[in-house]
Order: C-alpha cells, then structure tokens, then sequence
C-alpha cells in the first residue's frame, strides 16, 4: 500500500510545498445537490500529507487552537498509521473534530502559526483531522473513554450549539452530572440551524451528539429556558448553569423595503433551507422562495452559504452584495473560492440603500449606493465610503440580509441580575466564563456576538474549567 | 408530548388537549407554543387557550387549514406529537383595568378565555364578543360565559345574536356610549385590523394579538417581523401583543400571504411525507 508513495526519509529531504489536495465534486455537479463538497482523504493521502510535518519540538500549531490539540501527537500516528491512536490523542481535547476539521478557520489558528508555512503552504491539519474523525465514524460505534468516579456535582447547560456540547463533554468527563436543554426540536445549534448539509453533513453532527449521549449528558429538546424555567429556578436544582444560547435578534440595513416579501435574514434563509428542510418541500412542509435572482447582503461565511444555497435552490443569479473590495471579506478563503468557482456573482464595493417592490409587496428591485475605500477603521479595515450620485438599481426577486445578529435576549430580557454589555451580550470573565450572577456562567456568541464555532467551542472549554473549579469548591 | 384528548368543536375548528406539566406550570394568558406534528411538519405557532395545572395539560384550538394544521388533525389521542414547545411569547399584562372588552374570531374565541378568565379575577368587568359567520361555527359559548360579565355574540347569518361581524356590534356598542378602559382582540389578522379601526376614534386602547408566519419563534430568524409605530419588532419575542393602533396593517396583511403558492403546492399532496 505504502509503495507508491515516497517513504519518510525522501519526505523530510525533500517536504512537498504544497498540501496534498482534498479531492472535491465538481462545481457543476455539486451546484446541484446537497451533498458534502470536499470529499476527505483516503488513508494513503492522509499518511501522505501528515509526512509533511516537522514534528517542531515547540509546536506552536498547538498556540493556534483554542482547545489546544496535541497536533504534532496526533499526526505522528497517521504517519504510523496507527488511527485509532490518533482518534484517542485528538478527543483528548477535541469532542467534536469531524466537525472542526471541516468549519475551523484553521488559516487562522493552528495553520497560520506551522513552520512549513513561513516558506510554503502548511501542513493541512483541519484535512488530517477530518480525516481520522471520518475513519473511525467507519469503523462502527465510538470507543468510549474510562467511566469517571462520580462528583455529586449538578450542572446544567442551556443550549446544545457548539459552545454547550464542548462544555458538556468536558464537564461530563470529570464525572459531573450534566443535562442540557435546547430550546429548538433539534440537538446542534448553529450546526444544524445555520450551516449548510453541503459544509456539514447533520449526520455527522447527530453522530457526535449521540457520543456527547453516550457520555451520560441527558438531553432536553423543546426547552425555552427563561421561558420554561427561569435561571434562579435552575439554580435551586442544580450547582451551576453553562449558558450558550448563541445567536439572537438579527440585524438588518434599515432601509426602505426591507420588510418586503422575500427578503429574509441569513438565519431565517438558512434555518427554513437546514433545520426545516425547505431544500426537499413539499415533502418537507416548510416552503422557501425559490428565487430566479438572489442578492445576499454581506461578506461572512454566512454570507456565502446563504448564497450557495440560492444556487442549490436553482437561482439562475446568486449575487452577493458587499460594500468593502474582496480582500476585507470576513469569510474564509476557501468559501469565498467556493462560492466563486459554484459561479456565485460578486458585486463588491455596493451597499443597498432601498428595496423597491412591485404592486404586490414582492421585491422587485435593490438600490444600491456605489462604494469607494478610504482611511482604515477600527478594525483596521478600509473603511468603504458612498460615492455620490452613483446609486444603481438590480432586478432581484428575493434578498438575504447577512450582517451579523446580536446575541440571544431571551436569557438577559428574563434574567434582570445578570449583567450584560452593549450588544446585549452576557457579560464573562474571559478566563472562567463567569458571569455576573453566581453559579452562572456563559460562552460563545451569547457572551461575544457572532463569531465561528471554534472559538464557541474554545469559549465552552474555559467554562467548563471555571465550572469545574466553582462545582468543587462549593460546600 | 402525548395527545390526551382531541375534538372537533366546530367544523373545522378542533381542540387539542395534551400532557405538559411544566408548561401547565408557566403559561399566561396570552402566551403561545411551537407545534410540529410531524418530523416532515413545519413549526407553526399556536395559541393556548387554557390549562389545568393540578392534571397538568395544556389545550390548543386550531383550524385544519394548511398541511401542517393538516397533520395535526389527523393525530389521535394517545399518539404523539413531534414536538411542542413554548411557553413562548408575553402574555396580556393582567391588572385591574376597569372594564375590558375581549374580541375573538375563529380560533381567537380560545384565544381570549384565559384572558377573560384572568382579567375577571383581578376584578375587571369582562364583556366577550364571539364571532362566527354562523351559530353552528361558535364554540365554548358556555365556557366564555363562566368566565365573563357578559358574552356578546355576532354571526354573519344572525343565526345567534347580532347580525354581523363582531367589529360591526363593537361599533354599535360604542356609538351607544359602551365605554372600555382596553379592548383585546384575538383572531384573524382581518378582524384585529378592523377592530382597531372602530377603536381608534375613540381612543380606545387596543390591543391585538399578532400571528404572524414564524420559524423558530424565540427571536432567532426574523420571519414575523411587523412595524410598530415606525420601528420593525419581532412578533416572537417583542409581541404577541402590540397596540393596533401603532400597526401597520398593510404589511401584515402582505406579509401574510408571502407563501400562498407553496401552500397549495404542499396541500395537494396526499402522499404526506413520501415525495
């Protein structure tokens, strides 16, 4: 099996610069269906790529990841293609790697910091990962860790996203008791509300919820904490609460015409097409506007998942609007590139001033207000300024507002001891994830406002720290 | 959560009892659930009309009215419902007012009983208008009565009381002098409008209960949004309940019909669930 592949030695003589390449549908193919873009590395591509690491006696990948992966370790075994170990180092840290390996910005994090990458490409470590979580969800139920010797401790977790699966798992294997409520009728949170089948499969998401399950988390779907039961109520019965409630209100241009009939916001789009599965009506009942011209507004991830669903859906013209030039586009490269290949329309430097309707409240036009580029911003950003009098109209049939949302209000609007910040944010201490009100405590985009799923999940682990600390210095 | 009773009160119109103790426990009136009745259903929004803490059971009224509602009808007692959600929402803020006037159309006539029923135990006079486009169309006429001062009833046909809509006797109420500290108004998105328009003159508070299309219903998605007094509001988390007088009705009433072909496009099949 290892023949045709150039053994270690000759590697380490001479590494490849470039990753090995994932192998992925064709764009005209997969515009037309659901199915997963990037189809993963076979054993010997994985052995192959995992060659190219240096196994850096400091590794500073490890800097880069907010759940602090032993990469190096987990690599070593794929070279040694001993996979199950690898599986084992990799959960050590990681509960949910088929998934990070797949929606971690790794560009950003473990990638940006490897050493191949001063002068070439870096090893593909979100590839590797995929990789193992992939096989061994072949190689039938999950290995479970040992049983932990039980604490007593209660501890509940409200909202099973990314950021409550991680806390759950890690405080669940301390041997605290852990239940988890969810306010929608599925486990999985942004996972499965927000991005797509294509970026991630729900079964792969179902696979490392029902591990979290096997664990011992008791989960509650259906569940409107604040609602339902209120924060204090959840204290009485348990000895700390983890909130990661995610996203909430989403944000729109305020502009005329906005409220017209098919313009959504990104999570509505997202959550009719994902959760509800618009995509299969009528066998699914939850319809979608199925629109010939689709404009979505804004350059995030979410922005082009919502305009590659258009695409799937069978526009003929998915167009994302973004009012700064490509290179300050929020997104991924990979979706961006993605998103272009699929022939997604990009018109950059425009930014929607008005919807015009026709006679029957439909959308029928976007005005946009042409933009240039000026001094850096906060962000360090360019900032895009109007151009005047250069204002143009698109024909569109349906719109996709993708700006962002602030966090969730319906813990802190129920919640008045709890102290939140300007965004309506809960406000934590960012090495504890504590909050205001004793015993509770929160992470992720309920405490940060939108951001990715990694630093959710990185933001669940420090809380489950701060948790695990509190629970155990409780009388 | 398993259907412990379910009837039809009038045509179309059914009563839906299930087990959901801690629901029971929490509800207002005013508040509403989240109903899937199947995993191939959509989310759709219901209001409750009453419940009984003690035997822990909520009841919902509904009408088989798309293929959602549709499959909801088809359940018995002792199956399950997918999945039930709530309490969601605010409910009516209930205090002493003086004398309230409650206007409730087809599954609005569930919709305003807990509401009579609470505002009548903080020592409200309770007037109920009740209104079908027939008598046979009414429903929980004795229940309504238990709860008020008095039930004023309109039918189209004038088969039971006034001839008329139930904006038309509160019209002809007030222009007798009939004064009301607040009306609330429960029903379809026609009747709350037309409500508020007889109020307004008066200035007589109104409030009215939105229902419009919602996905997730906790303030995620954006799907029910309506103007109030100039500013976008979720119906999910802001409302149900807002001023009718602050309304913009012509929204609502577009946005409301945003779906109307994929409604019959997913009402002709039959075939539920297997296409």
């Amino acid at each position: 099996m290892k023949k045709s592949f150039p053994g270690k030695d000759t590697i380490m003589a001479k590494v490849s610069p470039t990753k090995t390449p994932m192998r992925e549908q064709p764009p005209q193919e997969r515009v037309r269906n659901y199915d997963e873009v990037p189809l993963g590395y076979s054993p010997q591509e994985a052995i192959f790529e995992a060659e190219r690491c240096l196994m850096c006696k400091n590794p500073r990948c490890i800097e880069g990841c907010p759940v602090e992966i032993d990469i190096p370790g987990f690599i070593q075994f794929i070279t040694e293609e001993k996979f199950r170990d690898g599986v084992r180092r990799l959960k050590e840290k990681n509960i949910l790697p088929a998934i990070c390996g797949r929606v971690c910005p790794q560009e950003e994090q473990c990638e940006q910091k490897c050493i191949l990458g001063v002068k070439n490409e870096p090893v593909a470590i979100g590839r590797l990962e995929r990789f193992l979580a992939d096989w061994e969800a072949g190689q039938g139920e999950p290995e479970l860790p040992p049983k932990p010797k039980p604490t007593g401790k209660k501890i509940v977790i409200v909202g099973a996203g990314p950021a409550g699966i991680t806390a759950a798992a890690d405080l669940v294997r301390l041997g605290h008791k852990v239940d988890m409520f969810e306010a929608l009728h599925e486990p999985g949170g942004v996972l499965v509300y927000g991005i797509p089948e294509f970026r991630l499969p729900k079964a792969i998401v179902f696979r490392e919820i029902n591990y979290l399950k096997k664990l011992g988390v008791k989960l509650y779907t259906d569940h409107v904490i604040g609602q339902i039961r209120s924060i204090d109520e959840l204290l009485d019965e348990y000895d700390a609460v983890f909130l990661g409630t995610g996203a909430g209100l989403p944000w729109f241009l305020n502009v005329p015409g906005e409220n017209l009939n098919g313009i959504y916001s990104a999570n509505e789009y997202l959550t009719r097409a994902n959760l509800m599965k618009a995509y299969l009506f009528p066998k699914y009942k939850t319809p979608i506007v199925k629109g010939k011209y689709v404009a979505t507004v804004g350059g995030g991830n979410v922005a082009m998942d919502c305009a590659r669903t258009a695409l799937r859906l069978g526009a003929e013209k998915s167009i994302i609007i973004y009012r700064r030039s490509r290179d300050e586009m929020p997104a991924r490269d990979e979706e961006i590139h993605h998103a272009e290949e699929e022939g997604v329309i990009f018109k950059l430097l425009s930014n929607p001033a008005a919807f015009h309707g026709g006679n029957n409240s439909w959308v029928k036009e976007v005005e946009c207000v042409s933009m240039k580029l000026g001094e850096p911003d906060d962000s360090g950003r360019r900032r895009p300024v109007p151009i005047p009098d250069a204002n143009f109209r698109m024909p569109i049939d349906v719109a996709v507002i993708a700006i962002g949302n602030s966090p969730n209000p319906l813990i802190p609007s129920t919640t008045p001891d709890i102290e939140t910040g300007r965004w309506g944010n809960i406000v934590t201490n960012l090495e504890t994830g504590k909050t205001s009100k004793p015993g509770v405590f929160a992470g992720g985009d309920v405490a940060t406002g939108a951001a990715t799923v990694i630093l959710a999940m990185g933001a669940g682990k420090i809380a489950a720290r701060g948790i695990h600390e509190y629970v155990m210095s409780k009388k | 959560m398993q259907i412990i009773d379910k009837s039809e009160i009038a045509p179309n119109v059914y009563a839906c009892k299930v087990r959901a103790e801690a629901i029971a426990k929490k509800v207002q009136p005013g508040q509403f659930i989240m109903v899937i009745p199947d995993q191939y259903s959509e989310r759709t929004p219901i209001t409750v009309a009453d419940w009984n803490t003690s035997e822990g059971t909520i009841t919902f009224i509904f009408l088989d009215i798309g293929s959602s509602t549709n499959r909801l009808a088809e359940l018995k007692p002792g199956e399950e419902i997918f999945s039930l959600t709530g309490p969601l929402g605010n409910s009516f803020d209930i205090k002493k007012y003086g004398s309230v006037g409650l206007v409730g159309g087809c599954y609005g006539i569930g919709g305003i009983y807990p509401a009579a029923r609470a505002l009548r135990e903080k020592g409200n006079r309770v007037v109920c208008y009740s209104e079908a486009r027939s008598k046979f169309l009414l429903y929980w006429n004795k229940k309504l009565e238990e709860v008020s001062d008095e039930v004023r009833y309109a039918t189209a046909d004038g088969s039971l009381g006034f001839k008329g809509h139930a904006y038309d006797l509160l019209e002809t109420d007030l222009k007798s002098g009939v004064k009301y500290d607040l009306v609330i108004t429960v029903g379809c998105t026609f009747l709350m409008y037309r409500i508020s328009k007889v109020t307004e003159p008066y200035q007589m508070k109104t409030i009215v209960s939105m229902n419009p299309i919602m996905i997730d219903g906790t303030g995620m998605c954006g799907a029910c949004r309506v103007e109030v007094d100039g500013a976008t509001r979720f119906a999910c988390v802001d409302g149900p309940h807002f001023d009718g007088h602050q309304m913009n009705w012509d929204l609502v009433l577009a946005r409301r019909k945003a779906y109307l072909d994929e409604e019959i496009v997913s009402g002709e099949r039959h075939d539920y669930g297997k296409s």
